[in-house]
């Protein structure tokens, strides 16, 4: 195969601090495929078709293919519509559009730019999460770079496409990276979500139509756009389309990201991370963020990196933030961590999770201390039950679904602590 | 209330957002403002208010559900440390206490001298870093082994 197994990270070198400005972008083949699409005066039908084409599914949890979210919104509305990106990364185990706003920002521009020229949108924000200031100026400067270069303002390439970027900081809130809970905090408020419908395609930011994608979704744009959705679809497998970055985090020697085609075996990823800390077993991944149910170690060795693999193999692909716990790890405690993060950052509007989670974590932290009862793995089995699918958002089921694969999965480890009073490992 | 800088920082967010939207900087005006005064006082969350031509109350609730956001006075350099999963599986747990020992503090507390308050963390999005930690909300110090911590502290004291 002599297709580049990379297309978002591809050629960048980190040690360079200048290989994110514009000029070493324009040098990697930046901004061609905005530049064709103006000059061959491209259908913004046709871009679309080519996105739908490439199987590009959203990369940032829900893995919603790209092109249909974008055929959603409504081609002849008069007024104002929104194109907004979704850089609140705060998903545990996720920290792989830091690295394309900080090493390959333009690409990221570039892709906003493609789908807003396809969308007919005249304005966008790209909300990035409150704890990277140093990626948030990173972008500033590289959107105000791609304004000098007259990428961005009115009449783009002395086209009649125009179209206005700016960044929003956000300040420390997980439930934002939820997409109405976004657009809640664009418009200055608590960041909480919304009830769905409408959706953003018909009442998003300001209540005009709006689309949000997540910073890697964007930034698999331009290639496609360049190489077309078929090469991009052929990278990856079918229904599976290109290259995803996978964040590696936990018990390996080399945690980081790693970019490779979809499909890719999860040993061969594994490999890639330097292997197991210390050469130890592993014990159980969470292949798709914390928010993810957990595999055992046996399984994940026997599954490949993309949403259908994972999904038959129970879990989901996600935000591709693979956790990785060598056979050390108290699942117990794990549990107990993430229990914990879910009661904190439930934005509070619907009791089942309000209050549901603060339970889940209670109960987990008291067979955690040694104080736990051979029925609490029930209850929580019947916690879960109680907040998933029973709230406005997702944050409701991420906080249940770990709960019930861990006990699922790891349930002799449970009933140890309730007996013993102690860990297992 | 707030200084000339502060003001312009605001009003260069303001440009961002639709003319009737002034509400959507009050995010930013807010960390603007802290960063000059330290922590938010009703006075300065007041100030923001009619600033944004907002009611006090709607950026009281932002203040309030945003974590980053100073609530209460803190010492002059706030350290927070996440020890969430990923990173807990990295060493977080154990740069937590080297800087329980080292500054004699727990989570939400501030040394005697008004120098640093220790604060837990969430999900930072650099788990790969870990352990991983701010100061003031803004400076990101990764691989923080007990070494670069207190290489750390050291630099922050002088």
């Amino acid at each position: 195969m002599n297709q580049p197994a990379q297309i978002l990270l591809d050629g960048l070198n980190p040690s360079d601090p200048n290989d994110w400005r514009l000029k070493n972008y324009e040098q990697r083949e930046g901004y061609a495929a905005l530049r064709k699409i103006l000059s061959e005066k491209i259908p913004p039908e046709k871009v679309i078709e080519e996105v739908k084409k490439s199987a590009l599914r959203g990369r940032g949890g829900a893995g919603f293919p790209t092109g249909l979210k974008w055929s959603f919104m409504p081609k002849q509305y008069e007024g104002d519509k929104y194109l907004v990106c979704n850089s609140d990364e705060g998903e545990p185990g996720t920290f792989k559009d830091r690295d394309i706003m900080r090493y390959n920002p333009h690409m990221l521009i570039e892709g906003m730019l493609i789908g807003a020229y396809a969308m007919g949108i005249k304005a966008g924000y790209n909300y990035v999460h409150g704890e990277i200031w140093d990626v948030y100026e990173r972008m500033e400067e590289a959107v105000d770079e791609a304004r000098a270069a007259g990428y961005l303002g009115d009449n783009i390439l002395d086209s009649d496409f125009s179209f206005q970027l700016y960044n929003h900081h956000g300040y420390g809130a997980y439930i934002c990276g939820e997409e109405t809970a976004l657009l809640e905090s664009l418009e200055g408020k608590k960041g909480q979500p919304r009830f769905k419908p409408p959706f953003p395609a018909s009442f998003g930011l300001y209540g005009k139509p709006t689309t949000i994608n997540n910073t890697e979704t964007f930034a698999s744009v331009p290639w496609i756009i360049r190489h077309g959705g078929d090469k991009f679809l052929q990278l990856g497998k079918p229904n599976n389309g290109g290259t995803k970055i996978f964040s590696v985090s936990g018990h390996v020697n080399k945690p980081g990201n790693y970019e490779v085609p979809l499909g890719t075996p999860f040993a061969a990823l594994l490999e890639m991370a330097g292997g197991m800390r210390g050469g130890r077993k592993l014990k159980g991944c969470i292949p798709g963020g914390s928010s993810m149910p957990v595999l055992p170690g046996d399984v994940m060795m026997q599954t490949d990196m993309d949403y259908d693999s994972i999904a038959k193999a129970g879990s989901f692909l996600g935000s591709g933030a693979v956790i990785i716990m060598d056979d050390t790890t108290c699942m117990v405690r794990a549990l107990e961590r993430l229990s914990y993060f879910y009661y904190e950052e439930s934005c509070g509007q619907c009791t089942p999770c309000r209050e549901g989670t603060g339970w889940l974590y209670r109960i987990v932290h008291r067979i955690e201390t040694g104080k736990g009862r051979m029925e609490d793995l029930d209850l929580l089995n019947n916690l879960a039950d109680n907040i998933q699918g029973r709230t406005i958002c997702a944050l409701g089921d991420a906080a249940a679904m770990p709960v019930r694969a861990m006990i699922q999965h790891f349930r002799d480890e449970f009933a140890y602590h309730v007996e013993h009073k102690k860990c297992l490992v | 209330m707030l200084s000339a800088e502060s003001l312009k920082k605001i009003d260069y967010e303001l440009t961002k957002y639709p003319a009737d939207q002034k509400q959507s900087a009050v995010m930013s005006a807010l960390a603007i403002a802290q960063d000059e005064k330290g922590w938010l006082t009703t006075e300065t969350m007041d100030f923001v208010a009619e600033y944004l031509d907002m009611p006090s109350i709607a950026v009281y609730e932002v203040a309030t559900f945003y974590t980053m956001y100073n609530l209460q006075p803190i010492g002059k350099y706030k350290i927070t440390v996440c020890t969430n999963l990923p990173c807990a599986l990295s060493g977080a747990n154990e740069a937590v206490a080297h800087f329980r020992e080292k500054l004699g503090i727990g989570f939400n507390e501030t040394t005697t001298d008004g120098k640093f308050t220790l604060k837990e963390g969430e999900c930072m999005g650099a788990c790969g870093d870990a352990p991983v930690l701010l100061v003031n909300n803004k400076r990101m110090c990764s691989f923080m082994s007990n070494d670069k911590i207190d290489q750390l502290l050291e630099d922050l004291s002088k």
